[in-house]
């Protein structure tokens, strides 16, 4: 399609009585509009830190900022029997921030794309990848207060570490399953993100991120052990705040509910997705 | 089945809008509504059986009074909506004008929101950085290019938005009210861009409420009257017709 004088028999083809199935020409289309993801990434950051004098520090004072105070509440007031506490919390918590913005990014710019994509045909889920991969970027940005901090207060990484980026691949997997999801119901219901932010809020205190899993009672281990972010989770963070791989049990549980979430997130996402452009 | 040199064929494509009695967009309300079972859809036909084709180098015009379903075509031409019933084919790349500058931003720059918007018409970037220098000298807009958009004005951005549109030769192009576009000077460039599109066999589907536009662009007209084809043909007889219709009325 680089050429406009090419014959005929070569030109890009739309034939409605010819589709594949959703799930599938989607993917083909975000690869025909691959260059766009950049494009919108870039446009988010700059959009983000254009206007502030701080711009990027920001994005490394914020888990800064709470990390101070959370520490000095959690340290004092509720003692909980874990060394090196600040990485502990840090780590949970730059990955919690992640995946809670991802997964409300990706609605939100749905909904944004929404205006654009009554006017031009873009397909949808590049939206949602771009919006991951700026929630990615992000992530990774926040990755250096949180090892600076591993540093001074002596944990000494190995070979485990290795298993960081593999976490944060799937928890980007699982965010985007989950905005997808999100963003299908949103596309009907524009509350449900508001609906959303107190579940995210109630999921938050129901995954060990602010305290050591062993306060869990031991009557509502199950519940924890359904909990696929606490899973993923833990294959981020054991190898930081341990310094050993997560077990094997963790890693195939959270792959399979990353992969799982991603899958039915896109099925569901692209197969309702048309619907929306005939509401008034 | 398409002839080879079609570039457009809609088959007795239908579109139905699910209309809410009262519009209910908060789940709240619908869990409300639906435990009382009052939640009314109304089906509105925003397009009827419509056919049509249009071939390389042939430019139609659709003419029709607002919510005729004229948009609605054009929505459906460019992959934006899927028809509800029929068929739509369509072979090339298309250029959508459908709204010029949809999609830029008000805190890039004109350059950034230049490469912003031709990668959501699809293009790759090295295309654009090809491309650059030429769509800003159409839309004269040299000096300001490293501006933010909120500085422009509506014809500025409009003059970006059409050039970054036009500035690679479609199969295709889709244009709904083509002549908001700036001044009188810079309409008159656009139509001869349009122009050489033409000649350049770029196939053209047209809406516009202004039949003196219509009557000089198109070979051909199509009238629609609530989502169904009133007259379809030469487009002075089609303009003869609506033009009676309208002033009977």
């Amino acid at each position: 399609m680089t050429t406009t004088s090419v014959p005929s028999e070569v030109l890009p083809v739309y034939d409605t009585a010819n589709l594949a199935p959703p799930f599938w020409e989607e993917l083909l289309q975000v690869w025909r509009y691959r260059y766009l993801v950049p494009q919108l990434v870039s446009r988010d950051l700059k959009t983000r830190y254009k206007r502030s004098i701080l711009g990027v520090a920001w994005t490394l004072l914020n888990p800064l900022g709470m990390l101070v105070v959370l520490t000095v509440v959690f340290s004092q007031l509720f003692r909980f029997d874990l060394p090196n506490y600040p990485v502990y919390l840090l780590s949970g918590i730059v990955f919690w921030t992640f995946f809670a913005q991802t997964s409300s990014a990706i609605a939100n710019h749905l909904l944004w794309g929404t205006t654009l994509l009554s006017r031009i045909y873009v397909p949808r889920t590049v939206f949602a990848l771009s919006a991951t991969v700026t929630g990615l970027i992000n992530f990774a940005i926040s990755l250096v207060p949180l090892f600076a901090i591993a540093l001074l207060a002596g944990v000494r990484p190995d070979v485990s570490l290795l298993l960081v980026p593999f976490g944060m691949f799937l928890a980007a997997a699982f965010a985007l399953g989950v905005g997808l999801l999100l963003s299908t119901i949103a596309l009907e219901f524009a509350d449900i993100l508001d609906m959303y932010q107190i579940v995210i809020s109630a999921w938050y205190f129901l995954t060990p991120i602010l305290y050591p899993q062993q306060i869990f009672p031991d009557a509502y281990r199950w519940a924890l052990n359904l909990n696929p972010v606490y899973h993923i989770l833990e294959v981020f963070r054991h190898p930081i705040y341990w310094t050993s791989a997560a077990g094997p049990l963790t890693l195939l549980a959270a792959t399979v509910s990353a992969v799982v979430t991603l899958v039915l997130g896109w099925i569901v996402f692209t197969t309702r997705a048309d619907q929306i452009a005939y509401k008034v | 089945m398409a002839a080879i040199d079609d570039r457009i064929l809609v088959e007795d494509v239908s579109v139905r809008y699910r209309v809410p009695h009262e519009r209910i967009s908060s789940f709240k309300e619908y869990a409300i509504r639906r435990l009382q079972r009052r939640v009314v859809f109304e089906d509105f036909w925003a397009l009827n059986g419509v056919t049509l084709a249009v071939r390389a180098g042939e430019s139609v015009g659709v003419i029709g009074r607002n919510g005729a379903g004229k948009s609605t075509l054009l929505r459906v031409i460019a992959r934006v909506l899927k028809p509800t019933a029929g068929r739509v084919f369509v072979r090339g790349r298309s250029a959508p004008l459908l709204e010029v500058g949809a999609g830029f931003h008000h805190e890039l720059t004109g350059r950034e929101n230049v490469f912003l918007n031709a990668t959501l018409l699809g293009h790759s970037r090295r295309e654009i950085e090809r491309r650059f220098g030429e769509i800003v000298a159409f839309a004269e807009l040299e000096a300001f290019i490293d501006s933010p958009l909120r500085t422009y004005s509506s014809g500025m951005a409009a003059r970006l938005g059409f050039a970054v549109a036009t500035a690679w030769k479609p199969d295709l192009l889709i244009v709904d009210e083509l002549l908001a576009v700036g001044d009188e000077a810079f309409q008159q460039k656009c139509l001869e861009r349009i122009e050489s599109f033409k000649r350049a066999n770029v196939a053209l589907v047209i809406v516009s409420h202004d039949l003196a536009v219509i009557s000089r662009m198109c070979g051909r007209a199509m009238w629609l009257d609530r989502g169904k084809v009133a007259a379809f043909g030469d487009v002075a007889e089609v303009a003869t017709v609506y033009r009676a219709a309208i002033t009977g009325a």
